[in-house]
């Protein structure tokens, strides 16, 4: 290979992969969620509008279930063919036949709007339910693994259909005072894989071939009601009013 | 002679030529080589005071010799382009390395640079030959033709080459300035016959995460 193929609409792909790192959707008419920012070019006519638009109202009511999320979401609508890319991290897509799937909110790209996305119960994951496809990027390629299993935090992408994600740590470094003491210091050689996320029941557990993980998207605090476990990464956040959308300066991109 | 090993490596095959490359990335050679730095980006005096005065700067060696150079800088995804004749814009940044009977140059890029992170000005690299450019991941190459305008990111923006009109366009509109901003609100519009070149990944540009 010497120079790079030179595509244009009608020899891109539709709805897969350009190369490992860039996705092409094709739009005829209808419309994609997309994270802010991951269009890199487009043909044709694309429209892009911020979430909380009095025209998509219908739309959001059926596949758009994250209100905290809204300021990172756009809807992109029209005909032609589009590039989405994330940090040159590894791009795929994936279709979901009736099914559920649960992944890292800073890993998932886009998605169409016949699945409905949901912030899941476990902090800093959303859920997409429904049949459909969505574009997901990941450090490196993704590896699918059947439960039961243990899994290294960093690693993890996401999980379908419904194993049930646990905490698990190693009984041995937890217990006793030459535990306590390694865990604590390191001296005594501490692997650094004392604790993993556990799955077991039927499904598929997806993980990077890295354990660098992708900057998280804020998934928003969840409503501080009794039995509500409390969102992550949100320490000492203003409580918000409710109907408020996003902070403004997440709005601004700053 | 330019190719590529693997896809993040660049070997250029020499006898007794020379090629023009970003000072630095040199990663191994076989053979009798020279690095000559080349002051000033290689444009002589007074392309010397341009791109100190545009901010375009390149620092660039001229190795000259018998044998195979390999280059490559960050592990960066390296394309390979050949030019008959033509004009090819690229940010100095992404510029790997040239046949050195190419001319390089600077021009004024307007609003587009200023939006895209990169500077007002940009590097173009004219005449016949090869040049290699690199990306943040493979970049993609996208023709654009009288009926197919096409749509950039400024911030995924690397290169392009042909006759091609740019235009700034932004989007911003009453909801971006309350906060609801589509995130895409600026876009360089490619109009004409063309290659443009992004890459799948995002410089940070002056508008933010637009």
């Amino acid at each position: 290979m010497s120079t790079p193929v030179v595509f244009d609409p009608m020899t891109l792909p539709s709805d897969d992969n350009v190369n490992s790192y860039t996705f092409c959707v094709e739009l005829k008419g209808s419309q994609w969620f997309l994270q802010k920012g991951k269009m890199i070019a487009y043909y044709g006519r694309i429209d892009f509008n911020g979430i909380g638009h009095g025209r998509f109202e219908r739309l959001i009511r059926t596949s758009f279930h994250s209100p905290l999320h809204a300021s990172d979401w756009v809807v992109a609508e029209g005909s032609g063919k589009m590039l989405l890319a994330d940090r040159a991290f590894d791009v795929n897509s994936y279709d979901l036949d009736e099914g559920n799937l649960t992944i890292r909110s800073g890993n998932l790209l886009a998605y169409q709007p016949t699945l409905a996305l949901k912030q899941s119960i476990v902090p800093g994951f959303l859920t997409l339910i429904g049949t459909g496809k969505f574009v997901a990027a990941s450090n490196g390629p993704v590896v699918f693994m059947e439960p039961p299993l243990r899994v290294d935090p960093q690693a993890l992408v996401g999980w379908a259909d419904c194993p049930s994600p646990c905490h698990h740590y190693d009984h041995g470094y937890m217990t006793g005072v030459l535990g306590g003491l390694r865990s604590l210091t390191g001296i005594g050689g501490t692997s650094g894989e004392e604790h993993q996320f556990e799955f077991v029941g039927a499904g598929t557990v997806l993980l990077q071939s890295t354990e660098v993980l992708m900057a998280e998207q804020p998934t928003g605090a969840v409503p501080g009601q009794p039995g509500v476990p409390p969102g992550a990464g949100q320490p000492g956040a203003t409580p918000r009013m409710p109907g408020q959308l996003g902070d403004l300066q997440r709005r601004f991109g700053l | 002679m330019f190719r590529l090993q693997g896809s993040r490596t660049l070997a250029v095959d020499l006898a007794g030529d020379a090629v023009k490359a970003k000072n630095g990335s040199m990663v191994a050679y076989d053979g009798r080589m020279t690095f000559k730095k080349m002051t000033g980006g290689g444009d002589g005096l007074r392309g010397m005071v341009t791109r100190r005065l545009t901010g375009e700067q390149m620092s660039v060696m001229e190795v000259t010799g018998q044998g195979t150079c390999y280059f490559a800088d960050r592990a960066s995804e390296i394309s390979l382009v050949s030019l008959h004749g033509d004009k090819l814009h690229v940010e100095a940044s992404n510029l790997l390395c040239t046949d050195s009977g190419l001319r390089t140059g600077t021009t004024f890029t307007g609003l587009r640079g200023g939006a895209s992170g990169n500077g007002l000005f940009t590097t173009t690299v004219e005449g016949t030959g090869q040049v290699a450019i690199m990306s943040d991941g493979s970049a993609v190459a996208l023709r654009v033709s009288a009926q197919y305008p096409l749509f950039v990111d400024p911030g995924a923006y690397i290169a392009h080459q042909g006759n091609l009109q740019q235009h700034f366009q932004s989007g911003v509109n009453f909801r971006t300035l309350i906060g609801e901003g589509s995130g895409e609100s600026f876009q360089i519009r490619f109009e004409g016959e063309g290659v443009v070149y992004v890459q799948p990944s995002e410089r940070n540009t002056i508008g933010g995460d637009v």
